[in-house]
C-alpha cells in the first residue's frame, strides 16, 4: 500500500552532558521489515528510537531514511511517525480530531481531513467510537487510535515506543498479533522498542539486542536465540546457561576451558589463546540427565531447586564451580529417573548445544 | 451506645468545618440579607421588611453607572492578566528546563506579595505622578513638553495597579494546569507536524482552559470587590461598587449597603456560574 524505507543508522551517538546514552551504533534496518530494539531499561533503545523519530537530536553520526539524510530534519519532515508509550492522545479532542490532527496542522480542509480520519478509524475498526474522547476508551482501543493517528500521515516507517507495556497480559498478546498483521498489510518498516524478549521473538524480523548504549547483536530471532553473540545476549534472552572460564586449548573447532577451582568444559567456537577469559552458552532445554559419553560436555552437581512446570521440570543445579545451572527436562525424562533436592545428578549435552560466546563489551 | 457513636462519627468529623463555614460565611451572609430589608435613618436602623433599599439601589442611575464602571475594570483587568498570566505560565512550564529554576522563577513572581496591597499601590504614585519618575524623565529627555496628566489618578492608573496586584492569581492556576500537561502530547503534536504556534493554539491553550477559568474566577471576584485600589489610584474620580458601599457605610446607611452587597453577591455568583458552565474545572480540584 505505501512505500517502505530502509533505515540506515551510521555510527550514531547520543551524549547527555557526561553520560553517553547511545555509543556509536551502526545499524541497517531493511525496508519493510519489523525490527525490535530489545534491551533492559537504560540500554539506549528508546534514545535510538527517538533519534530516528527526530524527537532527540543526534550528537554524532547520521541517520538515513530511504535516500534522505534525516539527521537534522524535524520529525514531521522525515516520513516517520511515532507511537508513544502512553499513546499521547489529545485528551480534549474526540477520536476523529485526534486522528485528523496532523492533517489539520498541514492545512487540509475540515471535510477532507475528517473523511480521511474516519477511513483510518475504520481500518482500525474504531469508527463506531469516532465521537468519543480518549478517556472513554480501553487501553487496547487507545492503542488502535494512536496507530490510526500515526498512520494517517502515510509514513515510510512507524516507530513504536513500548507500545504494549500499558496493556494487561492477555490484551498484550492480542494487540501483538494485530501489530504484526498490520505491518504485513501495510508493508512499511516498523521499529518497535521493547524490554520483553518474548514480544521481540514473536514480532520481529530482526532483533537488535542493546546494552549500555551499544548493539550486542542484530540478527533474526532464531539466530539470536540459537546463537547468542555475547554472554549478555545469552543471559538476557534466557534459555541459556552461561559458563565462564579460562581457555586451556583449542582444536578442531572446539575450545576447551576450565572454571577456576571447577570442571573442564568444551564448546564449539573459533580458536582462542590459552589463558584468555571465555564464556560459553549451553541451552537449558537441551540438557539431559545422565553421564556424558564425551568429556567436557557435562558435569555432576547437587540439585538445589526443583520447579514443576507441567510438561517440563526446571532443575537448578550447583557444582563443578558453577553456582547456578538450569536444566529443563521433559516430564517423561524426569519421572523415568526422578531426583530430589540435595541429590547428586549427572548432566550432559550434545556438542552443538554448547557454543563459545563473543567477548563482552570492551 | 456503640451503634449511636458510630453513626454520629461522620457528623462529628464534619462539625469543625461546618462551624467555621457557619460562623464566618453562612451567618454573616444571612445577617446581611436580613439587614438589607431593614429601615434606617441618620440615627439608626430599625427591623422591618421593606424592599425600598433594593428599589433605591436598582432604581438609581448612579448604581447602574457604577456597576458598568466596575464591570469595565473587571473586563480590562481580566483581559490583561489572562494574556500576561498565560505567557508567564507558558514560559515557566515549557521553556524553563529544570524544576529548580522553575521553582526559583515562580517564587520571584510571588516576591511582590511579601508587601501589603496598599504599599504596592502607593509605590506607583511617585512613578506615575505629575512630577513622578516617568513624567520628569520624559520631560527631561525632551520627548514631551508638558507632563502627561492621565498617568495618575485615572482609569489607566487603576487598571495598571490592579494588573500589578492580581496577575499572580492568574499565573498560579494556569502554571499549575500547564505543569500537568503530559510532555509527550507536545511531542505527539510535533510529530504530527505542528509548528510552535499551532501547538500553543491546538494543544496547550485548550488544555490550560481549567487554569484560565480558575484564574478568571480569582481576578473577577477580586476586582468586583475592590475599593481601595479604585479610591487610591483614581484619586476619587472613579467609582466602584465596593467603594459605593463603603461610602454608604460611612454615612451609616447600613441597610442600603447591605442591599447593595446582596446585589453584588448575586451578580458575582452568576458570573462564576457562567465561567463554570463554559469550562469544566472539576479535574483541577
Amino acid at each position: 500500500m505505501s512505500k517502505a524505507a530502509e533505515i540506515d543508522i551510521a555510527s550514531v551517538s547520543k551524549i547527555y552532558g557526561k553520560t553517553t546514552a547511545v555509543d556509536a551504533i551502526s545499524l541497517k534496518i531493511p525496508a519493510g521489515s519489523y525490527c525490535c530494539l530489545l534491551g533492559p531499561s537504560g540500554c539506549g533503545k528508546t534514545s535510538t528510537l527517538r533519534m530516528i523519530a527526530g524527537h532527540e537530536s543526534v550528537s554524532v553520526g547520521d541517520i538515513v531514511l530511504g535516500k534522505t539524510v534525516v539527521t537534522h530534519l524535524p520529525p514531521a519532515k522525515r516520513g516517520t511517525a511515532m507511537m508513544f508509550q502512553s499513546y499521547a492522545l489529545f485528551p480534549h479532542l474526540d477520536l476523529i480530531d485526534n486522528v485528523a490532527f496532523s492533517l489539520k496542522m498541514a492545512g487540509v480542509d475540515k471535510v477532507t481531513r475528517r473523511t480521511k480520519a474516519l477511513d483510518m478509524l475504520k481500518l482500525m475498526q474504531m469508527d463506531a467510537y469516532a465521537s468519543r474522547k480518549p478517556a472513554q476508551l480501553s487501553g487496547g482501543q487507545q492503542q488502535r487510535v494512536a496507530l490510526a493517528r500515526a498512520l494517517i500521515t502515510d509514513p515510510e516507517a512507524l516507530l513504536l515506543d513500548e507500545p504494549l507495556s500499558a496493556l494487561d497480559p492477555f490484551l498484550k498478546i492480542r494487540m501483538r498479533a494485530e501489530l504484526k498483521k498490520l505491518q504485513k498489510q501495510l508493508g512499511i518498516t516498523f521499529v518497535h522498542v521493547t524490554h520483553s524478549q518474548e514480544e521481540a521473538m514473536a514480532l520481529a524480523d530482526i532483533i537488535v539486542v542493546m546494552s549500555e548504549g551499544r548493539i550486542e547483536q542484530a540478527a533474526s530471532p532464531r539466530e539470536v536465540f540459537e546463537r547468542p553473540a555475547t554472554a549478555f545476549v545469552a543471559r538476557f534472552m534466557g534459555d541459556h546457561n552461561v559458563i565462564s572460564g579460562k581457555v586451556v586449548n583449542s582444536a578442531d573447532g572446539l575450545v576447551t576451558f576450565e572454571i577456576v577451582g571447577g570442571g573442564t568444559f568444551s564448546a564449539a567456537g573459533k580458536p582462542r589463546t590459552p589463558g584468555a577469559d571465555v564464556d560459553a552458552a549451553v541451552r537449558t532445554d537441551h540438557v539431559r540427565i545422565g553421564e556424558s559419553p564425551i568429556k567436557g560436555l557435562g558435569f555432576t552437581g547437587i540439585v538445589s531447586n526443583l520447579e514443576y512446570r507441567g510438561g517440563t521440570i526446571k532443575l537448578t543445579i550447583e557444582g563443578a564451580g558453577i553456582a547456578e545451572f538450569t536444566a529443563i527436562v521433559t516430564d517423561k525424562a524426569f519421572y523415568a529417573a526422578p531426583v530430589a533436592v540435595g541429590d547428586a545428578v549427572p548432566l550432559h549435552w550434545d556438542i552443538e548445544d554448547a557454543i563459545v560466546l563473543g567477548a563482552p563489551n570492551p | 451506645m456503640n451503634n449511636l457513636l458510630s453513626r454520629a462519627t461522620p457528623y462529628l468529623q464534619a462539625a469543625p468545618l461546618l462551624l467555621i463555614l457557619g460562623f464566618f460565611l453562612a451567618i454573616p451572609i444571612l445577617l446581611l440579607l436580613i439587614v438589607s430589608f431593614w429601615d434606617y435613618d441618620f440615627a439608626g436602623m430599625y427591623p422591618d421588611f421593606m424592599t425600598l433599599n433594593y428599589a433605591e439601589t436598582l432604581g438609581s442611575w448612579v448604581t447602574w453607572k457604577t456597576y458598568g464602571n466596575t464591570l469595565k475594570f473587571a473586563a480590562m483587568v481580566w483581559a490583561i492578566t489572562a494574556f500576561v498570566g498565560f505567557w508567564v505560565a507558558y514560559f515557566l512550564a515549557f521553556h524553563v528546563r529544570t524544576a529548580t529554576m522553575q521553582m526559583v522563577l515562580f517564587l520571584v513572581c510571588t516576591v511582590p506579595f511579601l508587601t501589603s496591597n496598599i504599599i504596592r499601590m502607593i509605590s506607583w504614585i511617585p512613578v506615575l505622578g505629575r512630577n513622578g519618575l516617568i513624567n520628569s524623565g520624559l520631560v527631561g529627555a525632551g520627548v514631551i513638553d508638558q507632563p502627561i496628566e492621565w498617568l495618575l489618578y485615572s482609569d489607566f492608573a487603576v487598571i495598571l495597579a490592579m494588573v500589578h496586584l492580581y496577575t499572580l492569581f492568574m499565573v498560579t492556576p494556569i502554571f499549575n494546569t500547564m505543569m500537568r500537561i503530559d510532555k509527550s502530547l507536545i511531542e505527539a503534536a510535533r510529530d504530527g507536524g505542528a509548528k510552535d504556534w499551532q501547538i500553543i493554539w491546538n494543544v496547550i491553550l485548550p488544555l490550560a482552559k481549567p487554569g484560565i477559568a480558575i484564574g478568571t474566577i480569582f481576578v473577577v471576584t477580586l476586582v468586583m470587590a475592590d475599593f481601595s485600589t479604585v479610591q487610591v489610584m483614581s484619586g476619587g474620580q472613579s467609582a466602584s461598587v465596593a467603594l459605593m458601599m463603603r461610602n454608604q457605610m460611612s454615612l451609616l446607611q447600613y441597610p442600603a449597603a447591605a442591599a447593595n452587597a446582596i446585589v453584588l453577591l448575586v451578580l458575582v455568583l452568576f458570573m462564576v456560574a457562567g465561567i463554570l458552565r463554559i469550562v469544566d474545572i472539576r479535574k483541577e480540584l
